[in-house]
């Protein structure tokens, strides 16, 4: 499967099948700081992921002036 | 995963709830989480006119999105910050949002109208460039409140955001600004009322809005705000959170219940030190405001000019006639 990070944006590829929760341990990232896209829509942790998928971590910190 | 409230098939799972949730309900928690915060810290009536602080970015679009479906009348203010593409593709998205909907957007741009941009300000002022950004933000945010004569200006700061400042406003026991840090600052002094609609939504929370609301917003982060010490506190609240689900509202909310009355009332909302800029007219703690100090040394242009009643300025517009969405019949399994 294709997985595209951001800031910077990148793409990785992996082999399927794989459950989301695996795929950021893999990839060393916390559960609260990303979304998972797959295809334009939003998965949960549990879902798994195939080869062929085009996957998007998406980041949801920001922050600067308060 | 199934959903919590239908039992259809999840996408998302939140934690902190112990709870999975599919598009519908996830929709409707937020806009009940936002209810409560509005209805528990009384931040707005229904016929309030309130305008919102727009970045662009997943916060403040998804709020606007909100309020409107709510039945607030909320027009937006985007504040051009000067921050290369950054500022431009920003600014894009914000124009769309409001095109797409209707909905009103003022655009103010910091160059055009003041003669800087937020690196030259913070290059000037010697202030990290976050510092010059917020200060500029709250300046004209408040400005266009009191021109627009608004309600109350509503931000979208969230449960992330409020956590992390009060993780470092602690670790250096900054007391004034932990008496100030409360979801609702009241009107007074010149001030407009703020608020903070999204305090009890976190922020992959708020991404997710805006995924299924289809919500184009700038994902990629300022990079004047890379390394800064806020995203840091973020990061280390994430990483408690992860090992304690609940953390980061317990921390916050157990503030506000339980410790912020310990601090003092809002500070400097109390008329006791508080005047009027000799420059701007804008209300002051000192003989001239930090804004126009700011503006002072950056060489940029008088404040004093800029004094055209409000929808005068570079404006997208107009209507807008949502329905206010029910209060009641909560999504069931939230954290109260």
């Amino acid at each position: 499967m294709e997985v595209e990070l951001r800031n910077p944006r990148r793409i990785m590829e992996f082999d399927g099948p794989m459950a989301v929760t695996a795929l950021l341990t893999r990839l060393s990232l916390n559960r609260e700081s990303v979304l998972v896209i797959r295809d334009g829509t939003l998965v949960p942790g549990d879902a798994m992921l195939a080869d062929g998928d085009h996957v998007e971590i998406r980041s949801v910190i920001s922050g600067g002036s308060q | 995963m199934k959903c919590r409230v239908c039992r259809e098939p999840a996408v998302i799972d939140i934690r902190r709830h112990n709870a999975n949730f599919c598009v519908e309900h996830f929709l409707r928690l937020c806009r009940d989480q936002v209810v409560k915060a509005i209805d528990r810290h009384e931040m707005l009536r229904p016929t309030d006119r309130v305008l919102v602080a727009i970045s662009g970015g997943k916060d403040s679009l998804a709020l606007w999105d909100i309020l409107v479906a709510l039945g607030y009348e909320a027009d937006g203010l985007y504040l051009g910050l000067g921050i290369g593409d950054y500022s431009a593709s920003s600014e894009g998205f914000a124009r769309r949002f409001a095109e797409e909907r209707g909905l009103s957007l003022e655009v103010v741009d910091l160059q055009e109208e003041y003669g800087f941009n937020v690196p030259e300000g913070a290059r000037a002022a010697r202030r990290v460039p976050c510092s010059a950004c917020g200060l500029s933000k709250r300046h004209l945010f408040d400005e266009a409140a009191r021109r627009g004569e608004y309600d109350a200006v509503a931000t979208g700061h969230n449960l992330d955001d409020e956590a992390a400042v009060l993780f470092g406003n602690v670790l250096r026991w900054q007391q004034d600004y932990l008496g100030r840090q409360r979801p609702v600052l009241p009107a007074g002094c010149g001030f407009p009322r703020k608020v903070k609609p999204l305090v009890r939504l976190g922020e992959r929370e708020m991404a997710a809005y805006c995924v299924l609301r289809g919500i184009e917003y700038m994902v990629e982060e300022c990079p004047m705000a890379v390394g800064n010490k806020h995203l840091g506190y973020k990061e280390a609240l994430n990483a408690i959170e992860e090992q304690s689900p609940g953390s980061k509202h317990d921390f916050y909310f157990g503030y506000l219940d339980r410790v912020v009355d310990r601090f003092g009332e809002s500070a400097g909302r109390d008329g006791s030190d508080i005047g009027t800029c000799a420059r701007c007219g804008a209300p002051a703690g000192n003989e001239v405001c930090a804004f126009c100090r700011l503006l002072e040394r950056v060489g940029g242009a008088d404040p004093g000019h800029r004094s055209e009643p409000a929808g005068t300025g570079n404006r997208t517009s107009v209507s807008i006639g949502p329905t206010r969405v029910g209060t009641t019949g909560g999504v069931t399994g939230a954290r109260q």
